[in-house]
Protein backbone atom coordinates (compact mmCIF):
# COMPACT_ATOMS: atom_id res chain seq x y z
CA UNK A 1 0.00 0.00 0.00
CA UNK A 2 1.46 3.44 -0.98
CA UNK A 3 1.52 5.59 1.48
CA UNK A 4 0.76 8.98 -0.36
CA UNK A 5 0.36 11.57 1.91
CA UNK A 6 -0.50 15.55 0.35
CA UNK A 7 -0.22 18.37 2.40
CA UNK A 8 -4.02 19.00 2.52
CA UNK A 9 -4.11 15.74 4.11
CA UNK A 10 -1.81 16.87 6.74
CA UNK A 11 -3.59 20.03 7.19
CA UNK A 12 -6.87 17.80 8.17
CA UNK A 13 -5.40 15.61 10.17
CA UNK A 14 -3.48 18.66 12.09
CA UNK A 15 -7.39 20.01 12.48
CA UNK A 16 -8.50 16.81 14.15
CA UNK A 17 -5.16 17.31 16.16
CA UNK A 18 -6.66 20.48 17.18
CA UNK A 19 -2.98 22.37 16.46
CA UNK A 20 -3.13 24.90 14.26
CA UNK A 21 0.34 24.51 11.96
CA UNK A 22 2.00 27.58 10.04
CA UNK A 23 1.92 27.52 6.25
CA UNK A 24 5.72 26.44 6.94
CA UNK A 25 4.76 23.81 9.22
CA UNK A 26 2.32 22.23 7.11
CA UNK A 27 4.95 22.62 4.06
CA UNK A 28 7.61 20.86 5.96
CA UNK A 29 5.38 18.04 7.87
CA UNK A 30 4.10 17.52 3.76
CA UNK A 31 7.71 16.60 2.70
CA UNK A 32 8.77 14.82 5.92
CA UNK A 33 5.31 12.31 6.94
CA UNK A 34 5.78 10.37 3.20
CA UNK A 35 9.83 9.56 3.97
CA UNK A 36 8.29 8.35 7.66
CA UNK A 37 5.43 6.50 6.32
CA UNK A 38 7.33 4.55 3.76
CA UNK A 39 9.45 3.81 6.18
CA UNK A 40 6.96 2.46 8.39
CA UNK A 41 4.34 0.78 6.47
CA UNK A 42 7.16 -2.23 6.01
CA UNK A 43 4.97 -3.83 8.51
CA UNK A 44 2.06 -4.40 6.06
CA UNK A 45 4.48 -6.97 4.41
CA UNK A 46 5.75 -8.42 7.19
CA UNK A 47 2.53 -9.41 8.81
CA UNK A 48 0.87 -10.35 5.59
CA UNK A 49 4.04 -12.97 5.35
CA UNK A 50 3.38 -14.29 8.55
CA UNK A 51 0.34 -16.01 8.45
CA UNK A 52 -2.73 -15.62 9.67
CA UNK A 53 -1.70 -16.82 13.25
CA UNK A 54 -0.83 -13.52 14.52
CA UNK A 55 -2.60 -11.69 17.38
CA UNK A 56 -2.22 -8.25 17.79
CA UNK A 57 0.19 -6.73 20.84
CA UNK A 58 -1.57 -3.73 22.51
CA UNK A 59 0.05 -4.10 25.46
CA UNK A 60 3.29 -6.03 27.26
CA UNK A 61 1.16 -7.09 30.86
CA UNK A 62 -1.30 -9.50 30.16
CA UNK A 63 -4.11 -7.84 32.93
CA UNK A 64 -7.63 -6.34 32.48
CA UNK A 65 -10.58 -4.68 34.49
CA UNK A 66 -8.25 -3.60 37.52
CA UNK A 67 -11.07 -2.16 40.30
CA UNK A 68 -10.39 -0.71 43.45
CA UNK A 69 -12.51 -1.40 46.08
CA UNK A 70 -15.45 1.70 45.95
CA UNK A 71 -14.47 3.33 49.16
CA UNK A 72 -13.93 7.33 49.71
CA UNK A 73 -10.29 8.36 49.88
CA UNK A 74 -8.54 11.62 50.21
CA UNK A 75 -7.91 13.34 46.56
CA UNK A 76 -7.39 17.45 45.67
CA UNK A 77 -8.79 20.21 47.65
CA UNK A 78 -10.38 22.02 44.67
CA UNK A 79 -7.94 24.77 45.64
CA UNK A 80 -5.11 22.39 44.61
CA UNK A 81 -7.04 21.18 41.18
CA UNK A 82 -7.39 24.53 40.23
CA UNK A 83 -3.78 26.18 40.93
CA UNK A 84 -2.53 25.15 37.79
CA UNK A 85 -5.90 26.06 35.06
CA UNK A 86 -5.38 29.23 33.12
CA UNK A 87 -8.19 30.97 34.44
CA UNK A 88 -10.92 29.89 37.17
CA UNK A 89 -13.88 31.02 38.65
CA UNK A 90 -15.97 30.19 41.79
CA UNK A 91 -14.19 26.54 42.01
CA UNK A 92 -14.20 25.92 38.49
CA UNK A 93 -12.31 26.10 35.38
CA UNK A 94 -13.00 29.02 33.47
CA UNK A 95 -13.07 28.01 29.34
CA UNK A 96 -14.11 30.03 26.27
CA UNK A 97 -17.40 29.22 25.34
CA UNK A 98 -18.12 26.02 23.69
CA UNK A 99 -21.10 25.75 22.42
CA UNK A 100 -22.43 27.64 19.77
CA UNK A 101 -24.84 31.34 20.78
CA UNK A 102 -28.72 31.01 21.17
CA UNK B 1 37.93 15.96 52.89
CA UNK B 2 37.23 13.46 50.07
CA UNK B 3 35.20 14.47 47.02
CA UNK B 4 31.78 13.68 47.70
CA UNK B 5 30.64 14.03 43.97
CA UNK B 6 33.45 11.28 42.50
CA UNK B 7 31.96 8.59 45.43
CA UNK B 8 29.45 6.17 43.77
CA UNK B 9 26.05 6.49 45.75
CA UNK B 10 26.71 2.87 47.78
CA UNK B 11 30.33 4.95 48.72
CA UNK B 12 28.25 7.86 49.99
CA UNK B 13 25.50 6.05 52.21
CA UNK B 14 28.74 3.79 53.91
CA UNK B 15 30.27 7.69 54.45
CA UNK B 16 26.90 8.89 55.77
CA UNK B 17 26.32 5.90 58.32
CA UNK B 18 30.38 6.55 59.35
CA UNK B 19 30.05 10.15 60.54
CA UNK B 20 29.88 12.13 57.07
CA UNK B 21 26.59 14.33 56.78
CA UNK B 22 24.09 14.46 54.12
CA UNK B 23 24.04 18.44 54.15
CA UNK B 24 27.99 18.04 53.38
CA UNK B 25 27.37 15.66 50.72
CA UNK B 26 24.06 17.50 48.97
CA UNK B 27 25.92 20.83 49.36
CA UNK B 28 29.19 19.72 47.27
CA UNK B 29 26.61 18.09 44.57
CA UNK B 30 25.14 21.39 44.46
CA UNK B 31 28.77 22.95 44.22
CA UNK B 32 29.21 20.92 41.29
CA UNK B 33 25.78 21.68 39.74
CA UNK B 34 26.75 25.12 40.10
CA UNK B 35 30.71 24.89 38.59
CA UNK B 36 29.72 22.45 35.53
CA UNK B 37 25.92 23.53 34.67
CA UNK B 38 27.54 26.38 32.36
CA UNK B 39 28.44 23.93 29.98
CA UNK B 40 26.40 21.16 30.27
CA UNK B 41 23.24 22.35 30.81
CA UNK B 42 21.73 19.12 32.41
CA UNK B 43 19.42 20.49 35.09
CA UNK B 44 16.00 22.24 34.40
CA UNK B 45 15.73 23.24 37.42
CA UNK B 46 17.51 23.30 40.76
CA UNK B 47 16.09 22.66 43.97
CA UNK B 48 18.93 23.95 46.94
CA UNK B 49 16.55 24.93 49.89
CA UNK B 50 14.29 21.33 49.39
CA UNK B 51 17.55 19.44 49.03
CA UNK B 52 19.39 20.68 51.99
CA UNK B 53 15.84 20.32 53.98
CA UNK B 54 16.01 16.80 53.25
CA UNK B 55 19.43 16.23 53.95
CA UNK B 56 19.41 18.10 57.35
CA UNK B 57 16.37 16.25 58.21
CA UNK B 58 17.99 12.65 57.63
CA UNK B 59 21.10 13.87 59.42
CA UNK B 60 18.70 14.91 61.96
CA UNK B 61 16.85 11.37 62.22
CA UNK B 62 20.32 9.70 61.95
CA UNK B 63 21.88 11.82 64.86
CA UNK B 64 18.98 10.29 67.11
CA UNK B 65 19.50 7.05 66.45
CA UNK B 66 16.46 6.20 63.78
CA UNK B 67 17.07 3.31 61.55
CA UNK B 68 17.13 4.52 58.07
CA UNK B 69 17.19 3.47 54.44
CA UNK B 70 20.27 2.20 52.73
CA UNK B 71 20.14 5.13 50.26
CA UNK B 72 19.44 8.18 53.30
CA UNK B 73 20.89 11.22 52.47
CA UNK B 74 22.38 10.36 48.83
CA UNK B 75 21.06 13.27 46.64
CA UNK B 76 19.10 12.19 42.81
CA UNK B 77 18.08 14.23 40.01
CA UNK B 78 14.81 13.39 38.51
CA UNK B 79 13.85 13.45 34.85
CA UNK B 80 11.30 16.61 34.81
CA UNK B 81 8.81 14.27 33.22
CA UNK B 82 8.30 12.85 36.90
CA UNK B 83 5.67 14.96 38.74
CA UNK B 84 7.31 16.67 41.92
CA UNK B 85 5.13 18.80 44.40
CA UNK B 86 6.73 22.17 45.38
CA UNK B 87 9.16 22.29 41.59
CA UNK B 88 8.34 22.65 38.46
CA UNK B 89 7.50 20.01 36.04
CA UNK B 90 7.90 21.14 32.20
CA UNK B 91 8.08 17.66 30.37
CA UNK B 92 10.82 19.98 28.68
CA UNK B 93 7.62 21.80 26.67
CA UNK B 94 6.28 25.22 26.56
CA UNK B 95 2.94 24.10 26.99
CA UNK B 96 4.02 22.92 30.67
CA UNK B 97 6.53 26.35 31.44
CA UNK B 98 6.12 26.81 34.73
CA UNK B 99 3.71 24.25 36.40
CA UNK B 100 3.87 23.03 39.75
CA UNK B 101 2.03 19.50 39.64
CA UNK B 102 -0.22 19.40 42.50
CA UNK B 103 0.78 16.01 43.56
CA UNK B 104 3.84 13.64 43.45
CA UNK B 105 4.67 10.71 40.89
CA UNK B 106 4.50 7.53 43.34
CA UNK B 107 8.56 6.33 42.38
CA UNK B 108 8.84 10.25 43.92
CA UNK B 109 7.42 9.82 47.01
CA UNK B 110 9.38 6.65 47.60
CA UNK B 111 12.54 8.91 46.77
CA UNK B 112 11.06 10.95 49.60
CA UNK B 113 10.37 8.37 52.11
CA UNK B 114 13.36 6.87 51.49
CA UNK B 115 15.21 10.11 52.46
CA UNK B 116 16.84 11.02 49.22
CA UNK B 117 17.34 15.15 48.79
CA UNK B 118 16.04 15.69 45.61
CA UNK B 119 19.07 18.46 43.70
CA UNK B 120 16.29 19.14 40.98
CA UNK B 121 14.74 18.29 37.48
CA UNK B 122 16.62 17.49 34.73
CA UNK B 123 16.04 18.29 30.70
CA UNK B 124 14.65 15.77 28.25
CA UNK B 125 13.39 15.87 24.83
CA UNK B 126 9.95 17.08 24.41
CA UNK B 127 7.38 14.70 26.21
CA UNK B 128 10.36 12.05 25.59
CA UNK B 129 10.55 12.46 22.19
CA UNK B 130 13.91 12.43 21.03
CA UNK B 131 17.03 10.54 21.14
CA UNK B 132 19.48 13.29 21.09
CA UNK B 133 17.82 16.59 24.16
CA UNK B 134 17.75 18.69 21.23
CA UNK B 135 14.13 19.06 20.76
CA UNK B 136 13.79 20.35 24.64
CA UNK B 137 12.14 23.51 24.67
CA UNK B 138 14.93 24.68 26.75
CA UNK B 139 17.92 24.11 25.21
CA UNK B 140 20.26 21.51 24.63
CA UNK B 141 22.07 19.17 26.91
CA UNK B 142 25.58 18.53 26.47
CA UNK B 143 27.43 14.93 26.43
CA UNK B 144 30.80 15.81 29.16
CA UNK B 145 32.79 13.81 27.72
CA UNK B 146 32.68 16.32 24.57
CA UNK B 147 30.41 19.36 24.97
CA UNK B 148 30.01 19.45 20.84
CA UNK B 149 28.05 16.57 21.21
CA UNK B 150 24.67 15.31 22.75
CA UNK B 151 24.19 13.07 25.61
CA UNK B 152 21.33 11.49 23.95
CA UNK B 153 18.01 11.12 24.78
CA UNK B 154 15.58 11.91 25.38
CA UNK B 155 17.08 11.48 29.35
CA UNK B 156 20.19 13.16 28.13
CA UNK B 157 19.91 15.16 31.20
CA UNK B 158 19.72 12.51 33.85
CA UNK B 159 23.00 10.89 31.86
CA UNK B 160 24.72 13.45 31.63
CA UNK B 161 24.03 14.71 35.45
CA UNK B 162 25.19 12.07 36.66
CA UNK B 163 28.55 11.38 34.04
CA UNK B 164 29.25 14.71 35.09
CA UNK B 165 29.52 14.06 38.87
CA UNK B 166 26.65 16.56 39.41
CA UNK B 167 24.27 13.61 41.13
CA UNK B 168 25.36 10.25 41.27
CA UNK B 169 21.82 9.06 41.04
CA UNK B 170 19.39 9.90 38.82
CA UNK B 171 15.85 9.03 37.26
CA UNK B 172 15.04 8.45 34.32
CA UNK B 173 11.96 7.20 32.37
CA UNK B 174 12.39 4.67 29.17
CA UNK B 175 9.37 4.35 25.84
CA UNK B 176 12.19 3.15 23.59
CA UNK B 177 15.66 3.52 25.16
CA UNK B 178 15.84 6.32 26.38
CA UNK B 179 17.40 5.32 29.69
CA UNK B 180 19.53 2.95 28.01
CA UNK B 181 20.59 5.06 24.90
CA UNK B 182 21.83 8.39 26.71
CA UNK B 183 23.62 5.82 29.52
CA UNK B 184 25.55 4.43 26.47
CA UNK B 185 26.28 7.73 24.85
CA UNK B 186 27.53 9.05 28.37
CA UNK B 187 29.49 6.29 29.84
CA UNK B 188 26.89 5.70 32.71
CA UNK B 189 24.34 2.48 33.28
CA UNK B 190 20.56 3.07 32.50
CA UNK B 191 18.26 0.34 33.55
CA UNK B 192 14.54 -0.24 32.09
CA UNK B 193 13.08 -2.20 34.18
CA UNK B 194 10.60 -4.77 32.90
CA UNK B 195 7.28 -2.80 32.21
CA UNK B 196 4.86 -2.69 35.31
CA UNK B 197 7.55 -3.33 37.40
CA UNK B 198 7.59 0.69 38.56
CA UNK B 199 4.86 2.54 38.97
CA UNK B 200 3.74 5.26 36.00
CA UNK B 201 1.30 6.68 38.44
CA UNK B 202 2.31 10.93 38.07
CA UNK B 203 4.63 10.84 35.10
CA UNK B 204 3.57 12.70 32.62
CA UNK B 205 2.43 10.08 29.68
CA UNK B 206 4.32 9.30 26.18
CA UNK B 207 3.23 6.29 25.25
CA UNK B 208 1.31 4.39 28.08
CA UNK B 209 2.45 0.74 26.84
CA UNK B 210 6.17 1.37 26.53
CA UNK B 211 7.03 4.13 29.00
CA UNK B 212 8.96 2.61 32.11
CA UNK B 213 10.58 4.94 35.13
CA UNK B 214 14.36 3.64 35.69
CA UNK B 215 17.54 4.14 37.69
CA UNK B 216 20.40 6.19 36.41
CA UNK B 217 24.38 5.90 38.13
CA UNK B 218 27.80 5.29 37.50
CA UNK B 219 27.71 1.73 39.01
CA UNK B 220 25.29 -1.07 38.29
CA UNK B 221 25.36 -2.08 42.39
CA UNK B 222 24.14 2.21 42.89
CA UNK B 223 21.20 1.41 39.55
CA UNK B 224 20.22 -1.28 41.47
CA UNK B 225 19.72 0.40 44.95
CA UNK B 226 17.75 2.58 43.41
CA UNK B 227 15.92 0.24 41.69
CA UNK B 228 14.86 -1.02 44.64
CA UNK B 229 13.93 2.24 46.53
CA UNK B 230 11.34 3.07 43.19
CA UNK B 231 10.09 -0.58 42.24
CA UNK B 232 6.55 -2.52 43.65
CA UNK B 233 3.28 -2.96 42.99
CA UNK B 234 1.33 0.24 43.17
CA UNK B 235 -2.35 0.53 43.55
CA UNK B 236 -2.34 3.88 41.72
CA UNK B 237 -1.18 2.55 38.57
CA UNK B 238 -3.76 -0.37 37.02
CA UNK B 239 -0.62 -1.60 34.49
CA UNK B 240 1.36 -2.46 37.68
CA UNK B 241 2.40 -5.95 38.39
CA UNK B 242 1.84 -7.13 41.60
CA UNK B 243 5.02 -9.31 42.05
CA UNK B 244 7.97 -9.54 44.78
CA UNK B 245 10.64 -6.97 43.47
CA UNK B 246 13.56 -9.36 42.04
CA UNK B 247 17.01 -9.19 44.59
CA UNK B 248 18.65 -6.71 42.26
CA UNK B 249 21.02 -5.50 44.88
CA UNK B 250 22.13 -8.87 45.60
CA UNK B 251 22.50 -10.01 42.16
CA UNK B 252 24.68 -6.60 41.52
CA UNK B 253 27.01 -7.89 44.38
CA UNK B 254 26.98 -11.36 43.16
CA UNK B 255 28.05 -10.39 39.41
CA UNK B 256 29.12 -14.23 38.78
CA UNK B 257 28.47 -15.31 34.86
CA UNK B 258 30.40 -19.00 34.89
CA UNK B 259 27.65 -21.28 33.26
CA UNK B 260 25.20 -18.34 32.15
CA UNK B 261 23.74 -18.41 28.90
CA UNK B 262 23.90 -15.03 27.14
CA UNK B 263 23.04 -14.76 23.59
CA UNK B 264 24.65 -12.64 21.04
CA UNK B 265 21.95 -11.48 18.81
CA UNK B 266 23.04 -11.76 15.45
CA UNK B 267 20.71 -9.17 13.65
CA UNK B 268 21.81 -6.42 16.13
CA UNK B 269 25.24 -6.18 14.04
CA UNK B 270 27.25 -5.49 10.79
CA UNK B 271 25.82 -2.87 8.80
CA UNK B 272 24.99 0.54 10.14
CA UNK B 273 27.21 -0.25 13.51
CA UNK B 274 30.23 2.11 14.19
CA UNK B 275 33.58 0.03 13.71
CA UNK B 276 34.11 1.10 17.27
CA UNK B 277 31.28 0.26 18.35
CA UNK B 278 31.72 -3.26 17.13
CA UNK B 279 34.89 -3.71 18.34
CA UNK B 280 34.66 -2.89 22.04
CA UNK B 281 31.33 -4.76 21.93
CA UNK B 282 33.20 -8.43 20.58
CA UNK B 283 35.50 -7.87 23.05
CA UNK B 284 33.08 -7.50 25.81
CA UNK B 285 32.03 -10.57 24.69
CA UNK B 286 35.30 -12.41 24.64
CA UNK B 287 35.33 -11.30 28.08
CA UNK B 288 32.17 -13.09 29.12
CA UNK B 289 33.69 -16.05 27.66
CA UNK B 290 36.84 -15.71 29.11
CA UNK B 291 34.49 -15.31 32.77
CA UNK B 292 32.73 -18.91 32.63
CA UNK B 293 29.61 -17.25 30.42
CA UNK B 294 28.01 -19.68 27.52
CA UNK B 295 28.38 -17.53 24.65
CA UNK B 296 25.87 -18.22 22.15
CA UNK B 297 24.65 -16.78 18.41
CA UNK B 298 20.65 -16.25 18.41
CA UNK B 299 18.43 -15.12 15.73
CA UNK B 300 15.37 -12.97 16.57
CA UNK B 301 14.52 -12.58 12.64
CA UNK B 302 11.45 -9.69 13.80
CA UNK B 303 13.57 -7.32 15.57
CA UNK B 304 14.61 -5.29 12.35
CA UNK B 305 11.32 -4.31 12.16
CA UNK B 306 11.28 -3.19 15.43
CA UNK B 307 11.36 0.68 14.51
CA UNK B 308 8.41 0.25 11.63
CA UNK B 309 6.07 -0.69 14.62
CA UNK B 310 7.22 1.40 17.08
CA UNK B 311 6.95 4.22 15.19
CA UNK B 312 3.25 3.63 14.24
CA UNK B 313 2.20 2.74 18.02
CA UNK B 314 3.63 5.08 19.85
CA UNK B 315 3.08 8.17 17.76
CA UNK B 316 -0.38 6.63 18.39
CA UNK B 317 -0.44 6.97 21.99
CA UNK B 318 1.48 10.12 21.74
CA UNK B 319 -1.51 11.23 19.51
CA UNK B 320 -3.86 9.87 22.47
CA UNK B 321 -2.19 10.57 25.68
CA UNK B 322 -1.58 14.25 24.45
CA UNK B 323 -5.15 15.32 23.88
CA UNK B 324 -5.02 16.13 27.75
CA UNK B 325 -2.98 19.26 26.91
CA UNK B 326 -6.02 21.00 25.88
CA UNK B 327 -5.09 24.71 27.09
CA UNK B 328 -8.63 24.19 29.69
CA UNK B 329 -7.76 22.67 33.18
CA UNK B 330 -3.38 23.60 33.04
CA UNK B 331 -0.84 24.62 31.03
CA UNK B 332 -0.19 27.35 28.06
CA UNK B 333 -3.69 29.06 26.71
CA UNK B 334 -2.92 31.85 23.93
CA UNK B 335 -5.90 33.29 22.30
CA UNK B 336 -5.72 32.89 18.48
CA UNK B 337 -4.90 36.04 16.83
CA UNK B 338 -6.91 38.54 14.96
CA UNK B 339 -10.35 36.41 16.26
CA UNK B 340 -12.95 38.31 18.32
CA UNK B 341 -14.45 35.75 21.41
CA UNK B 342 -12.54 32.80 19.69
CA UNK B 343 -14.04 29.43 20.67
CA UNK B 344 -12.65 26.93 23.02
CA UNK B 345 -11.87 25.00 19.99
CA UNK B 346 -9.97 27.79 18.23
CA UNK B 347 -8.06 28.46 21.86
CA UNK B 348 -7.15 24.59 21.97
CA UNK B 349 -5.54 24.79 17.99
CA UNK B 350 -3.76 28.03 18.97
CA UNK B 351 -2.52 26.80 21.90
CA UNK B 352 -1.37 23.55 20.88
CA UNK B 353 0.63 24.99 18.05
CA UNK B 354 2.08 27.22 19.94
CA UNK B 355 3.09 24.84 22.98
CA UNK B 356 4.01 22.32 21.21
CA UNK B 357 7.35 21.86 19.40
CA UNK B 358 8.35 20.53 15.77
CA UNK B 359 9.10 16.56 16.92
CA UNK B 360 6.01 16.59 19.30
CA UNK B 361 3.63 17.91 16.09
CA UNK B 362 4.87 15.43 13.70
CA UNK B 363 4.40 12.30 16.47
CA UNK B 364 1.04 13.75 17.19
CA UNK B 365 0.30 14.22 12.86
CA UNK B 366 1.23 10.43 12.92
CA UNK B 367 -0.18 8.70 14.97
CA UNK B 368 -3.60 10.69 14.18
CA UNK B 369 -3.05 9.82 10.89
CA UNK B 370 -1.82 5.88 11.86
CA UNK B 371 -5.30 5.57 13.77
CA UNK B 372 -7.52 6.95 11.34
CA UNK B 373 -10.83 5.27 10.17
CA UNK B 374 -9.50 3.83 6.58
CA UNK B 375 -6.12 3.24 7.55
CA UNK B 376 -5.61 1.81 11.25
CA UNK B 377 -6.11 -2.11 10.30
CA UNK B 378 -3.10 -1.39 7.92
CA UNK B 379 -0.89 0.30 10.32
CA UNK B 380 -1.51 0.34 13.71
CA UNK B 381 -2.97 -3.11 13.44
CA UNK B 382 -0.09 -4.19 11.41
CA UNK B 383 2.06 -2.65 14.19
CA UNK B 384 0.37 -4.67 16.75
CA UNK B 385 0.97 -7.87 14.95
CA UNK B 386 4.84 -7.17 14.24
CA UNK B 387 5.05 -6.42 18.04
CA UNK B 388 3.42 -10.31 18.57
CA UNK B 389 6.16 -11.60 16.56
CA UNK B 390 8.75 -9.06 18.19
CA UNK B 391 7.81 -10.56 21.71
CA UNK B 392 7.95 -14.41 19.82
CA UNK B 393 11.43 -13.69 19.02
CA UNK B 394 12.38 -13.02 22.85
CA UNK B 395 10.31 -16.38 23.65
CA UNK B 396 12.34 -18.52 21.18
CA UNK B 397 15.90 -17.02 22.62
CA UNK B 398 14.91 -17.36 26.17
CA UNK B 399 14.41 -20.80 25.57
CA UNK B 400 17.97 -21.13 24.99
CA UNK B 401 19.42 -18.68 27.04
CA UNK B 402 19.40 -16.81 30.50
CA UNK B 403 20.32 -13.38 29.19
CA UNK B 404 20.48 -11.49 25.84
CA UNK B 405 23.52 -9.63 24.54
CA UNK B 406 23.47 -6.49 21.88
CA UNK B 407 25.47 -3.22 21.64
CA UNK B 408 22.85 -0.06 23.18
CA UNK B 409 23.40 2.04 19.92
CA UNK B 410 24.78 1.54 16.50
CA UNK B 411 26.85 4.32 16.96
CA UNK B 412 28.81 7.02 19.74
CA UNK B 413 27.33 10.08 20.58
CA UNK B 414 27.13 12.71 17.30
CA UNK B 415 27.19 16.50 17.12
CA UNK B 416 24.92 18.74 18.08
CA UNK B 417 22.28 19.32 14.76
CA UNK B 418 23.62 16.54 12.72
CA UNK B 419 20.44 14.51 12.82
CA UNK B 420 17.89 17.24 13.40
CA UNK B 421 17.60 17.74 10.08
CA UNK B 422 16.28 14.21 8.99
CA UNK B 423 13.99 12.98 11.29
CA UNK B 424 14.14 9.00 10.13
CA UNK B 425 17.96 8.94 10.63
CA UNK B 426 17.45 9.68 14.29
CA UNK B 427 14.35 7.29 14.62
CA UNK B 428 17.11 4.60 13.15
CA UNK B 429 19.06 5.45 15.98
CA UNK B 430 16.65 3.37 18.30
CA UNK B 431 16.99 0.13 16.74
CA UNK B 432 19.02 -1.84 19.66
CA UNK B 433 16.88 -0.75 22.37
CA UNK B 434 12.97 -0.62 20.91
CA UNK B 435 12.33 -4.39 21.09
CA UNK B 436 12.37 -4.46 24.91
CA UNK B 437 10.15 -1.65 25.56
CA UNK B 438 7.72 -3.35 22.48
CA UNK B 439 8.03 -7.19 24.60
CA UNK B 440 7.79 -5.21 28.16
CA UNK B 441 10.91 -6.80 28.86
CA UNK B 442 14.07 -5.04 31.01
CA UNK B 443 17.12 -3.58 29.78
CA UNK B 444 20.34 -2.64 31.41
CA UNK B 445 23.02 -0.66 29.56
CA UNK B 446 26.49 -0.46 31.01
CA UNK B 447 29.84 1.42 30.06
CA UNK B 448 32.41 -1.06 28.38
CA UNK B 449 34.81 1.38 27.17
CA UNK B 450 35.96 4.09 24.81
CA UNK B 451 36.00 3.55 21.06
CA UNK B 452 38.75 3.64 19.17
CA UNK B 453 37.74 5.62 16.35
CA UNK B 454 35.55 8.48 18.03
CA UNK B 455 37.12 8.03 21.71
CA UNK B 456 33.83 7.89 22.91
CA UNK B 457 31.73 6.06 25.51
CA UNK B 458 30.01 2.39 23.82
CA UNK B 459 27.49 0.54 26.08
CA UNK B 460 26.64 -2.93 25.88
CA UNK B 461 23.09 -3.34 26.55
CA UNK B 462 21.78 -6.57 28.35
CA UNK B 463 18.08 -7.97 27.69
CA UNK B 464 15.87 -10.71 30.26
CA UNK B 465 12.41 -12.41 30.42
CA UNK B 466 10.08 -10.27 32.13
CA UNK B 467 10.51 -9.86 36.00
CA UNK B 468 13.93 -11.29 35.65
CA UNK B 469 15.66 -7.97 36.29
CA UNK B 470 17.82 -9.33 38.85
CA UNK B 471 19.61 -11.61 35.69
CA UNK B 472 20.49 -7.58 34.09
CA UNK B 473 22.81 -6.70 36.96
CA UNK B 474 24.31 -9.98 37.69
CA UNK B 475 25.60 -9.96 34.19
CA UNK B 476 25.66 -6.39 34.49
CA UNK B 477 27.95 -6.26 37.27
CA UNK B 478 30.17 -9.08 36.00
CA UNK B 479 30.76 -6.88 32.55
CA UNK B 480 31.50 -3.96 34.55
CA UNK B 481 34.28 -6.02 36.31
CA UNK B 482 35.94 -7.22 33.48
CA UNK B 483 35.80 -4.44 31.33
CA UNK B 484 38.06 -1.10 31.28
CA UNK B 485 36.18 2.10 31.46
CA UNK B 486 38.11 4.95 31.70
CA UNK B 487 37.01 7.07 34.61
CA UNK B 488 35.95 11.02 33.03
CA UNK B 489 38.59 13.47 34.50
CA UNK B 490 36.94 16.53 33.79
CA UNK B 491 34.23 17.69 31.43
CA UNK B 492 35.71 17.93 28.16
CA UNK B 493 35.13 21.30 26.12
Amino acid sequence: MSSAISREDVAHLASLARISLSEDELDRLGAELPAILDHVAAVQGVVESAGDDVEPMSHPVPISNVFREDVVRPGLTPEAALEGAPASEEQRFLVPQILGEE
Amino acid sequence: MSDHTRSSAAQIAAALADGTTSVEVTQAHLDRIAATEPSINAFLHVDAEGALATAADVDRRREAGESLPALAGVPVAVKDLINTTGQPTTAGSRILEGWVPPYDATVVARLRAAGLPILGKTNLDEFAMGSSTEHSAYGDTRNPWDTDRIPGGSSGGSAAAVAAFEAPLALGTDTGGSIRQPGAMTGIVGVKPTYGGVSRYGVVAMASSLDQVGPMARTVEDAALLHEVIAGHDPLDSTSIDAPVPSVVEAARRGDVSGLRIGVIRELAGEGFQPGVQSRFDAAVEALAQAGAEIVEVSCPSFVHGIAAYYLVMPSEVSSNLARFDAMRYGLRVAPEGVDGPSAEQVMAASRDAGFGDEVKRRIVLGTYALSSGYYDAYYGSAQKVRTLIARDFSAAFEQVDVLLSPTAPTTAWRLGEKTSDPLAMYLEDICTIPANLAGLPGISVPIGLADDTGLPVGAQLLAPALADDRLYNAGAALERLVSMPVLQEVAR
